[in-house]
Order: structure tokens, then C-alpha cells, then sequence
């Protein structure tokens, strides 16, 4: 899900980020009261991450017989990553796989077409321009609920399901990403620069990948960044689209391996759910982490929650 | 501007996006009304009932028992989830914590977390065997309620979504603090305008945009829930039934029960209610805002 929040420039945005905030919660001063009960909301982020580091750490009988936020005498982190990997015949990795997939194809492509996109917007005037705004900005509104069904049918129909394409092409569409690329290009992109590229006799294309693409480039990493997240995490789709565990993406084989402990004669395999989500969550955070600059600096330039 | 010739240039760029957008949300808006207006019977085949499915629908007790829950969960969870989201992002913003960029990066990092594994990590510390809840039972001779029984179930959900959206919506808020103008700011403390008055004078009035956005996207949200009710079926199948959501209402209806007609018209309407609170609430929050 995603949504535009303030259309500051990214010009305005970096003149003010100079101004003199620090300089004045400088002389203001720190507080250990406000650290401290701060540091509540922040107990409550981290312990089930916690929790989760903790316990993948453990065997299936060390989880039951072990406190919930200490280590067992048994530590058998590296074993179970093992055996997350070759359980059920490396069905993990192939999982994984699929997720590397639909990500590359799906959120890749979902930020070139808004990039594409959001730059046609910004900077041509062409028959139809306000009918496109109307449309997707009215799409917005529109829940998920009412298109997962007809979506499926439409998609059976063309033999779709059950296919990466089934994943895939849903994913390529993300309307906060083109809003976000609009206003972006709009203000990141000088129509003079673009003139002269024209008198050049630069095609069109080239002008964009050649000039307008890196310029672009910090409003397409946010993007790129929060497309990858809603494909990576995503679950509802896949859940209708797919029945065959071969071209499931890791979510849903993890809530598979979880539902097989209710079903009868399923092996409970407990730890592998917590191991395999601990994996499934490392890329993601790490990618967070690293990035922290840009997907920052692109929310306050742009404003987008994806 | 030289270059704004109006010309069918842009659709070269535009046009992609459009053509798969056309695929993947106007077809099937249009293809769902067509399926809401038949219905088919094993005897008979499919035939045009025009509006009896709406009808159908607006006098539905599963749906309407599915709609009261999500409409109680959007009554409580988002206040609480924003107003939390709120102080934090006071709170980073006063540029008073030791550590910000920690807090700000913490707070958020359960948006990096999908849903199912979330839903698991709570699912399971909730759990008595060897969850948290079990653990503190045992250790400290307490009998804590169980978070996944019938009673508890609903208010267990808005905890794993107020914890995954909580540092989402933070960042939103904080995001808009970072943009106003520090002009402000000096003339309050020129004024001598105390903290607490800077907040009430500068700070909440530039939130109240953002706020009526993260307002918007939670109703939708929570209208929309299926993901946490649906993985914790399995683990307290109990307390969740198969229309516990509108959401898994016409999920339920549709892939259990080959209902596909009455499926798509429940997912039309639960939109269309949607669409008018989320009309409802902007138009409010446009006239405070002018």
C-alpha cells in the first residue's frame, strides 16, 4: 500500500534540510526522561525480533521445553538453517528463488513503468493527460478486496494461474510509485536540459535514459525500494493465483510449513517456520539498513508510502 | 515552456504503464460488475438476476457480522496505532532523544517485515505451548488470559497490525515535521513560546494533512484485513471463521464454495462502503484543514 503525503520539492526539501534545525535541538539539549519512555515504543518494535533471533537458535523440542527470550542448552541455529535450506528436498531455495523472481521481474519492472510513466506526465502535453490522472488517482481508492477475485477469473481464463505471470503482472502496475515519479520528474528534471537535447537531434528514448534517468535516480531507488518490499511480503495474491508449492514464494511456504503440523499425519517442523522466516526477513531489514539515506531523503522529498 | 507541445509524444512514455494498468485494475472492476449481476445454479446455468446479489448482500447477517468486526477494529486500532505513530515522531522530531537515527530506523523496521512472518512471531508468542504468554504462565505463576481465544482474538489482530504500521506512519509524520519551515520555530522562541505550546501551535497544525492521509489508508486497510486473520486460522481455529472479514468472507466464498458471483458482489460492495467512508472522512478532515 502506498500513499503520497506532502509534493515538497526535492530542491526545497535539501535548502531547508540546511537550515538551522540541528543548531537549535542542539542548544536545546538531550533528555533521559523522553529517551527513556521513548525507549517503551522501542521494546515493543524490537521483542518479537528478538523472539524471532532467539528462538530460531533452538530444535523443535528446545522450543517447548526452553523460556520464550532465553537460549536453550541446545544451540542449533546453524542446524536449522540446514535444515531449512534441504527440508522436504531443498523446497526452501526453490522458494526463494521464486521470490527473487517475482521481485526482479515484478517490483523492476513496476518502477520502470512508473519511471517511464511519471516522466511522460511531468514532461509532455499530450490528448488524454486528464483522463490518466482522474483514472489512477480514482484507482487508488480502490480496495484491493473488489479486484483479487475477478482478477483470478480473468486470469484463469487466459490460463494465467498457477504461472509466475500470475504474480507477475499484478505486480507491475503501483500507482503511488507513478505519482511519486511525477512529482519527482517534474521539479528533478529542467525542461530547458531537455530542449537542448532535442536540438542535438537526441531521440526522444535517448534523452530519457541519457539525461532524465540520473537525475531521477534518488526518487527511483524509493521506489524501487518499496516496490520490492510489497512484492517480497506479499501473500494475498500468490495465496489466489498459485496451488501448485512450485512456484510459491516464500511467504506462502511458510505459512504452508506451518499449517503442516495441524494437518493429520504432518510433521511439525516449528523450528524450520522460525528459521525460514528469520531468512526471510534478513534481506529485506538489511537492504533498510543500508539504504537508509536515500529511502529517507526520498520520503521527505517526495512523500510516498508504498 | 517550448518543449509542452501537445502531441501524442508522452503516450510513448505513459502508455506502458496505462496498458498494463488497464489489465490489472480496470478489467477487472468491469469484469466483476458483469459477474455480480448473474448468478449460476446447478440446475439452470447462469442466468441475469440485475440486482438480486446486492440484495442479497445488504440482508447477509455473515456480512454484516464480518463488517461490524473490521468497522470495531477500525474504531479502536487506528487511533491508537496513530496516535502512537504520532508521539514517536514528536518525539524523534524535538531532536531531544539520545540516539535518534536508532529510534527513527527500530521503530520502522517491522514495515520490512511481511505480514506472514509477523503474523507467525506474534501468532506463536501468543501462543500457550511455547509462546510468551505460556512461558510467563509457568514462571511467574500467572493465568494471563489466552490472546488466541474467541474473546481476545480480535484485539490480538490490532496488535500485530498496529506493530507491523505503527514505524510506517511514524515516518510519514516525521517526514512532514522535517519540511516546516524553522522561520516558525525561531519566532516561537522568539516569542518565548514554551515546547509544549510549539507542538500545539506549529507542529500538530502541519500533521494535519499527513495525519488525514494515514487516516485514509488505515480505513482502507483495515476494511481490507485478511492476511493476519486468515495465517492465524491455523493456529487458533477456534476463533476465526471463515467469514471473519469481509475479505475472507468472499475469499471463503469464492474458493471453498465456487460462489463467484455473490463473491465479487460482496468484494463491490465492501468497496463501495469503503470508498464513501474514505470520501466521507477526507471531505471532514479538507473542511477542518481549510
Amino acid at each position: 500500500m502506498a500513499a503520497p503525503t506532502l509534493a515538497e520539492s526535492p530542491a526545497r526539501a535539501n535548502r531547508r534540510r540546511r537550515t538551522p534545525l540541528r543548531r537549535r535541538s542542539a542548544r536545546r539539549g538531550k533528555s533521559r526522561t523522553l529517551t527513556v519512555v521513548t525507549s517503551l515504543v522501542l521494546v515493543y518494535t524490537l521483542l518479537p525480533l528478538v523472539w524471532l533471533v532467539i528462538n530460531s537458535t533452538k530444535t523443535q523440542d528446545g522450543l517447548f521445553r526452553s523460556f520464550g527470550l532465553w537460549l536453550d542448552s541446545d544451540f542449533a541455529l546453524f542446524g536449522n538453517i540446514v535444515d531449512t535450506f534441504t527440508y522436504d528436498g531443498g523446497v526452501f531455495t526453490r522458494w526463494l528463488l521464486n521470490t527473487v523472481l517475482y521481485v526482479i521481474a515484478g517490483a523492476g519492472g513496476a518502477t520502470l513503468l512508473a519511471a517511464l510513466g511519471g516522466y511522460g506526465l511531468a514532461k509532455f502535453d499530450f490528448p488524454g493527460k486528464k483522463a490518466v490522472f482522474a483514472v489512477v488517482l480514482g484507482a487508488v481508492a480502490v480496495p484491493g478486496t473488489a479486484l483479487a477475485v475477478p482478477t483470478f477469473l480473468m486470469f484463469s481464463r487466459l490460463g494465467l494461474t498457477n504461472t509466475p505471470w500470475a504474480i507477475i503482472i499484478p505486480s507491475l502496475v503501483s500507482p503511488f510509485g507513478l505519482y511519486l515519479m511525477w512529482t519527482f520528474a517534474t521539479d528533478a528534471v529542467p525542461d530547458e536540459l531537455l530542449e537542448s537535447a532535442r536540438i542535438d537531434g537526441a531521440g526522444e528514448f535517448r534523452t530519457f535514459f541519457s539525461i532524465a534517468m540520473p537525475l531521477l535516480a534518488p526518487g527511483t531507488v524509493t521506489v524501487l525500494l518499496f516496490n520490492v518490499v510489497a512484492t517480497w511480503n506479499n501473500y494475498f495474491l500468490p495465496l489466489i493465483m498459485l496451488k501448485d508449492p512450485d512456484w510459491y514464494p516464500l511467504t506462502l511456504g511458510l505459512n504452508a510449513w506451518n499449517e503442516q503440523a495441524g494437518t493429520a499425519g504432518g510433521e511439525a517442523v516449528f523450528n524450520l517456520v522460525i528459521t525460514g522466516s528469520l531468512l526471510t526477513i534478513v534481506p529485506l531489514v538489511t537492504a533498510f539498513l543500508l539504504l537508509q539515506r536515500y529511502w529517507q531523503s526520498g520520503l521527505t522529498a517526495g512523500g510516498v508510502k508504498a | 515552456m517550448t518543449s509542452r507541445r501537445r502531441s501524442w509524444v508522452g503516450w510513448q512514455f505513459t502508455g506502458p504503464f496505462m496498458v498494463v494498468f488497464a489489465l490489472v485494475f480496470l478489467a477487472p472492476v468491469a469484469y466483476s460488475s458483469y459477474l455480480s449481476v448473474f448468478r449460476t445454479r446447478l440446475v439452470g446455468g447462469t442466468t441475469f438476476v440485475g440486482l438480486d446479489n446486492y440484495t442479497q448482500a445488504l440482508s447477509d447477517p455473515q456480512f454484516w457480522a464480518a463488517f461490524g468486526r473490521v468497522a470495531l477494529f477500525l474504531a479502536v486500532q487506528v487511533p491508537i496505532m496513530l496516535f502512537l505513530a504520532l508521539l514517536v515522531a514528536l518525539a524523534i522530531d524535538s531532536g531531544r532523544l539520545h540516539g535518534t537515527a536508532f529510534f527513527r530506523i527500530s521503530v520502522f523496521l517491522p514495515y520490512a517485515v511481511p505480514a506472514v512472518v509477523a503474523t507467525l512471531m506474534w501468532g506463536f508468542m501468543y501462543g500457550t505451548r511455547f509462546g510468551l504468554v505460556g512461558n510467563l504462565n509457568t514462571t511467574l505463576g500467572l493465568s494471563l488470559p489466552d490472546p488466541l481465544s474467541p474473546d481476545l482474538i480480535l484485539a490480538s489482530i490490532g496488535n500485530i497490525v498496529t506493530w507491523e504500521f505503527v514505524g510506517y506512519n511514524m515516518l510519514i509524520l516525521y517526514s512532514a515535521l522535517r519540511v516546516v519551515d524553522p522561520a516558525l520555530y525561531e519566532a516561537a522562541e522568539i516569542d518565548g513560546a514554551g515546547q509544549f505550546r510549539t507542538i500545539t501551535a506549529i507542529k500538530l497544525p502541519a500533521l494535519r494533512g499527513p495525519l488525514l492521509i494515514a487516516t485514509i489508508f488505515s480505513i482502507i486497510g483495515s476494511f481490507q484485513l485478511f492476511n493476519e486473520p486468515s495465517i492465524l486460522e491455523t493456529l487458533a481455529p477456534n476463533s476465526i471463521s471463515t467469514y471473519y472479514t469481509p475479505n475472507l468472507y468472499a475469499y471463503s466464498l469464492s474458493f471453498s464454495g465456487q460462489q463467484y458471483n455473490y463473491a465479487a458482489t460482496v468484494a463491490i460492495v465492501m468497496g463501495l462502503i469503503t470508498m464513501l467512508v474514505a470520501y466521507l472522512v477526507q471531505l471532514r478532515g479538507m473542511r477542518r484543514l481549510g
